[in-house]
């Protein structure tokens, strides 16, 4: 069967489409239930994200949203890809924020020139990120334990180091005029530079080159490597991809290491870019890093979709107050759209199968084989882990 | 796998080896009350073991055991359940509304209910359309919370609430067994062990919420419908191996479903709890990661209604020393931990883990040195140690650990 058979592309590329018109569908039904009417809403909404009066600024603000979410999203992937579970994205990025910025700002940096600084702030925010990754790593490989349950409990201790760490005793100090505790204010030339944008004084992040960065290291690091081919092999069928060599410990290490030390980048966009300090508020970009990968299937160029459009609802949803819809309908829109690209993700996996598995009865000479036990080449992959 | 759980049974005949257990485990009991006394008369924390720090221990594990038992419900049948967070925030919504609307009953029924329905959600996506078990619950978590708020801005908008917040809630009765006023007057006295338990006997068994004691009576119920009548054996079957189970004519995804959604009304049981009970009002946000803890009590206590009992009571339990003078009581806590890892320690020398012992030990002296180099806890500490807690336990015991074979795998009638 050539690389480019239908079966094989066609159900899968258009699932995601399908499911974001069946979410649609279901907003609507919503907002019609609660008695106003759909078209109004979207329309209103596309006018606030892309009109001629407020469009400029409301597309800076997505951007700038989309690259933080982005990254999120491609930490949760790499380890989805090996079927590792990284819920623990929330917890590693807030720690690496936090350490980062307080780095920084460290008086002892001052001979430093920004460039360099800058440099320094993201390497020790990958660093932290990793390390609080490697602990769930270190106690699935060795003591079993599962990183679901285990990251979800580092999320939790992270929460509280970071609120500890967070006070004037140790890292924070009182903005003067304000009762908010933050990290000292990052010297001028750590600020990373940004982009103007037409039309508007708002400024894209410049971190955004470097979300671009990952999103293409991550391509090239699972389809272009042994690595990533390694990785691939382990999600879709652990114990094939353990008999033809693949050291599972060690899969799981780098793949949770580097997971965790995208996850550090996270916090960064804003931090460097907007608010060059940390505050508490720097919070709940893990989880929606969860949805958009699943969003994204996992694929670098269609996560990077997600989080747009994830980032197009969350901006829009403020415009919602004015027609008297509650903006929690947009919490229920993205939450749908993520179970109907997941469902239809599955369905079209589970159709392409059929599809590739009656082409090959066919070609055999078995012309009713309607549910065939035995997977044929390429069929093995299954629903999340499995990029598009 | 199954030579390692048929061993035992080998061994001793299974009534004998169970009696055995039960009396070791009556021994470890008792062994750390009479620790915890101690620790009590030694530094002075009375908050230990006061009655209001038990029967606030008590309220703060029945909705994680709620949430405990809903996992193992799902995951007894072969479902990762990790919605249970979700299915809680719809059963904090359900509770509020049921009992504005229908009283406090009727507010129990309606978490009960919103859970539910969260669960079937579950069921549809991870049964039915076979999507990974994880991806989908965290999907149902992040439905949940838009959908309670959505709700909650109809429902509550009005009647001097809004999307975050309901007005307070009638409240449900409270049980107390009677004839127990006179302990009080023991454990002022402040006794060895004799007021301890005082302290404990009162805390548990007077003020109860009613919804305390059925979760309470929910724990061997579970027991009883799972592992001693056909409908539980059928269930287990199905997450142990649903191949064998559809070769005895077990409707397999029949079974699924009857767990998944089970799971859902526990956990939304829980959600209930905590806005009728706890906080008598809907708050959003207030279920702060329960459902999760829930999920790793379930797992400490080794997919078994008792053990996941325990682990909620233990979680709890830190969670109410928090709030009664948490610094100080936690810190007296410390002796008390370092005093169970060198148990540990012993009991991991004597079988030969020589690394796992040092471990124990290098814990024990680090607890040990902490207690007398300070004098109290930071406050985002003793927040931090039911999770520090869960991560020692599952590390040091998770190989003991067995969950259901089939647990979170895929699973299609006819194939294989």
């Amino acid at each position: 069967m050539s690389r480019l058979d239908w079966r094989r592309w066609l159900p899968t590329t258009l699932a995601p489409f399908v499911a974001i018109l069946i979410a649609a569908a279901i907003s609507s039904i919503v907002l019609i239930g609660s008695g106003k009417d759909p078209w109004r809403a979207f329309s209103s909404m596309l006018e606030y994200a892309f009109g001629e009066r407020t469009g400029p600024a409301s597309m800076v603000d997505m951007l700038n949203r989309a690259t933080t979410f982005y990254l999120s999203a491609v930490a949760v992937a790499i380890g989805f890809r090996m079927g590792l579970f990284n819920i623990g994205v929330e917890g590693q990025f807030r720690l690496a924020a936090l350490l980062a910025g307080a780095f920084g700002a460290a008086t002892f940096l001052d001979p430093v020139p920004g460039p360099i600084r800058i440099v320094l702030v993201i390497v020790v925010a990958m660093v932290v990120g990793a390390a609080w990754a490697g602990i769930a790593a270190l106690l699935r490989v060795y003591r079993g334990v599962s990183e679901v349950i285990s990251t979800i409990m580092l999320n939790f201790v992270g929460g509280s180091i970071f609120a500890f760490l967070l006070t004037e005793d140790y890292l924070g100090v009182k903005q003067p005029g304000s009762e908010n505790v933050t990290t000292p204010i990052l010297p001028a030339d750590t600020w990373m530079p940004s982009f103007p944008f037409p039309n508007t004084n708002q400024r894209v992040f410049g971190f955004i080159v470097i979300a671009v960065l990952v999103g293409f290291g991550y391509w090239f690091l699972l389809g272009r490597t042994r690595f990533g081919f390694d990785l691939r092999a382990s999600g879709m069928n652990p114990t094939a991809a353990v008999a033809s060599g693949v050291d599972a410990k060690k899969m799981i290490i780098a793949t949770m290491l580097i997971s965790g030390a995208v996850a550090g980048l996270v916090g960064l966009p804003g931090l460097l870019g907007r608010d060059h300090a940390v505050t508490t508020s720097v919070a709940g970009f893990g989880f929606t890093g969860i949805a958009i990968a699943l969003l994204g299937r996992n694929h670098p160029v269609g996560i990077a979709f997600a989080a747009l459009l994830w980032a197009f609802l969350d901006r829009t949803r403020i415009i919602l107050d004015l027609e008297q819809i509650p903006q929690e309908t947009i919490v229920i829109m993205q939450s749908v759209t993520v179970l109907a690209v997941v469902v239809m993700g599955e369905l079209a996996a589970r159709f392409s199968r059929r599809q590739q598995q009656r082409s090959v009865g066919r070609a055999t000479g078995e012309t009713t084989v309607e549910r065939p036990s035995v997977a044929v080449a390429g069929a093995g992959v299954e629903n999340a882990r499995e990029g598009s | 796998m199954t030579t390692q759980t048929l061993a035992p049974a080998a061994e001793a005949p299974p009534a004998v080896a169970r009696a055995r257990r039960t009396r070791r485990l009556l021994l470890l009991v008792a062994l750390a009350l009479v620790a915890i006394s101690a620790v009590r008369i030694v530094t002075g924390a009375t908050d230990l073991t006061s009655t209001g720090a038990i029967s606030a221990a008590l309220a703060a594990a029945v909705p994680i055991g709620l949430a405990g038992l809903g996992g193992l419900w799902s995951e007894r049948a072969g479902v990762v359940n990790i919605g249970l967070e979700g299915m809680m925030i719809l059963g904090t919504f359900g509770g509020a509304w049921g009992a504005l609307t229908f009283g406090p009953w009727g507010g129990v029924v309606a978490g009960a209910v919103f859970g539910a329905l969260g669960g079937l959600l579950h069921a549809l996506a991870t049964v039915t359309f076979n999507v990974d078990h994880i991806v989908s619950g965290v999907a149902i978590t992040l439905l949940a919370t838009g959908l309670a708020r959505y709700l909650a801005s109809f429902a509550f908008t009005d009647i001097g609430g809004g999307p975050t917040q309901s007005p307070v809630v009638p409240s449900l009765p409270k049980w107390s067994v009677p004839g127990l006023g006179w302990l009080a007057g023991i454990e002022q006295r402040g006794w060895f062990l004799v007021s301890d338990l005082a302290g404990i006997v009162r805390g548990a068994l007077t003020e109860l919420s009613a919804l305390t004691v059925i979760a309470v009576i929910l724990v061997p119920v579970s027991y009883l419908v799972l592992w001693r009548t056909a409908f539980g054996l059928r269930l287990r079957s199905c997450g142990e191996n649903p191949k064998a189970a559809e070769s005895l004519g077990v409707n397999v995804y029949r079974y699924k479903y009857y767990g998944v959604v089970i799971s859902g009304a526990l956990a939304g049981l829980g959600g209930a709890f905590l806005s009728i009970v706890a906080a008598s009002i809907f708050r959003e946000g207030q279920t702060a990661g329960r459902g999760y803890i829930g999920l790793a009590t379930m797992i400490f206590g080794n997919w078994r209604p008792g053990g996941l009992a325990s682990g909620a009571l233990l979680f709890g339990y830190t969670d109410a020393l928090q709030l009664r003078r948490g610094s100080e009581s936690v810190h007296a806590l410390l002796l008390f931990i370092a005093a169970v890892l060198a148990v540990i320690a012993v009991f991991q020398f004597r079988r030969g883990h020589r690394v796992v012992g040092i471990v124990s030990v290098a814990l024990a002296a680090g607890a040990l040195l902490w207690y007398f180099t300070t004098d109290q806890i930071p406050v985002e500490f003793v927040r931090a140690m039911p999770y520090v807690i869960t991560l020692v336990v599952l590390a040091l015991a998770a190989q003991r650990l067995r969950m259901p074979a089939a647990d979170g795998q895929p699973y299609r009638k006819g194939e294989g």
